[in-house]
């Protein structure tokens, strides 16, 4: 499949305050097929979850955007401020899968295969282990309440990895201004619902053989040179 | 432990106690070759006294599994009372079996206390859910869907000027509300008046005081397995096919026990 990178449409509107474009967004290509990461996550539960969940909140973000286009240029400040839950749930969406889709890979592509160089050491110096790393993220995502995410992030203050949940669509960055998000687990039931009905459990523990490490080592690198 | 399951629907205990009595008798009972005389021996010698404690029991719906296809599928109820329902309430068990103060409350008190006035004990996202369950299996019955009549109508169409109005709102509720939660038509008491009412997670409107009166889970798992990602036709299904008017009926009765709506307007000859 070929690689699409994310793309953006200007769309220039006349507004009292002059000329404003507004970017909006649509959906990002996978960078492989559907049924690739069988049997960990099935194709099905793939193809729904890019073509309706993330399309939804591509295009719930992008309403919600103009909307507050529009309340900005009228200067309605209320409405602005209305808008900020849609504005934190479908953009937060949207973000949150993108980085998603480049945490997994099919087998064949390296999914799976363990964290090297930089990453490796930093996950062996503050959780012992590749394993104790994958222990704990499994215990948070099963013990989350309800919908959200969790996540493998650095903390690029303080030069350190972090595991942390959020809640909802909330994107890495609502539990701390310098969080980067490494490594997301999607673990609304959505995600795996089709598959493993209510086995989270079974759902984390598979995941793991179609993780893209290679993406989190070079988001790492780059953040933590 | 020998179960004396009560969570059929002809038991008489209808907050769904289960009592088990942790005896020496079954450790005896559940060895075959034993034959009667060993095991009246075992009995026999054991000084130690049964002790009887009680749990909280899986309610079945007032229908059976298949009773609400095609709007909502055998398999989903298996799945979503068979396994999540019946998670929530294994789980409970096995937190009270630990917790000596917890288990005497009655399910109601129970949510109350562990919410914690904001800061949840862990029990209280099990025992909320289970009683959240229960209530949503019991909001919904065979044939379901239409309008109400008589003076729960004539409440909506007071609070909210007109059923297709509360209707359409209700439904917007549903399609607005963000991630896992229920949506609920409460009688508030302060203010008398019926309203809805959007709750995240494990929360339900007994943690104000208000009276629920209809409730509609839209967490993903209520209706994945036959909607997919479509919530808003599910939430359309079960308004015009699931919600059972009749049990809201019975609620507003019993909540008017508690509050008061003012007099009825009985015509004078």
């Amino acid at each position: 499949m070929a690689v699409r990178a994310l793309v953006t449409r200007k769309i220039l509107r006349a507004a009292p305050l002059g000329f404003r474009g507004l970017q909006t967004f649509s959906l990002p290509d996978l960078p492989y097929d559907y049924g690739a990461l069988e049997p960990a996550i099935s194709g099905d539960i793939m193809q729904l979850h890019h073509q309706k969940h993330h399309q939804t909140y591509i295009t719930n973000y992008n309403k919600a955007l103009e909307q507050l286009d529009s309340a900005i240029a009228k200067g309605d400040a209320s409405t602005a401020v209305k808008l900020q839950s849609a504005i934190k749930f479908n953009g937060g969406g949207h973000v949150n899968h993108s980085i998603f889709w480049k945490n997994l890979a099919p087998v064949r592509e390296g999914g799976g295969e363990p964290p090297k160089g930089p990453l490796g050491w930093a996950i062996d110096s503050h959780f012992g282990s590749l394993d104790a790393l994958i222990q704990k993220m499994n215990a948070e995502g099963a013990a989350l309440q309800g919908s959200g995410w969790v996540w493998l992030g650095v903390d690029i203050d303080l030069k350190r990895l972090v595991v942390e949940t959020t809640a909802n669509q909330d994107p890495l960055v609502t539990k701390g201004p310098s969080l980067v998000p490494l490594l997301g687990i999607d673990v609304w039931e959505h995600a795996y619902y089709l598959q493993y009905k209510n086995v989270r459990p079974e759902y984390l523990k598979n995941i793991w053989k179609i993780m893209n490490w290679k993406y989190a080592g070079e988001v790492y690198e780059k953040e933590c040179p | 432990m020998n179960l004396l399951s009560c969570s059929s629907n002809h038991c008489p205990l209808s907050s769904g106690f289960v009592a088990t009595i942790d005896s020496p008798l079954k450790s005896s009972l559940s060895i075959p070759h034993l034959g009667w005389g060993q095991r009246r021996d075992n009995v026999r010698n054991k000084r130690r006294l049964s002790k009887i404690v009680a749990y909280h029991g899986l309610k079945n719906p007032p229908y059976k599994l298949d009773a609400l296809e095609p709007y909502m599928s055998q398999k989903t109820l298996e799945v979503h009372w068979g396994a999540h329902h019946r998670g929530y309430v294994e789980a409970l068990n096995k937190q009270l079996e630990k917790n000596d103060i917890l288990y005497g409350h009655t399910m109601d008190e129970l949510i109350r206390v562990t919410y914690n006035n904001g800061n949840p004990l862990p029990e209280f996202n099990n025992a909320a859910q289970v009683w959240n369950h229960d209530f949503f299996w019991e909001s919904m019955q065979p044939g379901g869907g239409d309008m109400p009549t008589l003076s729960l109508l004539q409440q909506i169409e007071k609070d909210f000027a007109s059923f297709t109005n509360f209707k359409e709102k209700f439904i917007e509720a549903a399609l607005t509300s963000f991630g896992s939660g229920w949506v609920w038509l409460v009688l508030k008491r302060e203010k008398k008046c019926l309203a809805i009412v959007k709750t995240s997670n494990a929360m339900n409107p007994l943690l104000w005081n208000d009276i629920p009166i209809i409730s509609l889970d839209v967490w993903e798992h209520a209706y994945y397995l036959d909607y997919k990602n479509d919530r808003a036709k599910y939430v359309n299904t079960y308004m015009d096919h699931l919600v059972s008017w009749n049990a809201a009926a019975a609620r507003m009765a019993r909540a008017q026990a508690f509050v008061n709506l003012g007099e009825p307007k009985i015509p004078v000859a």
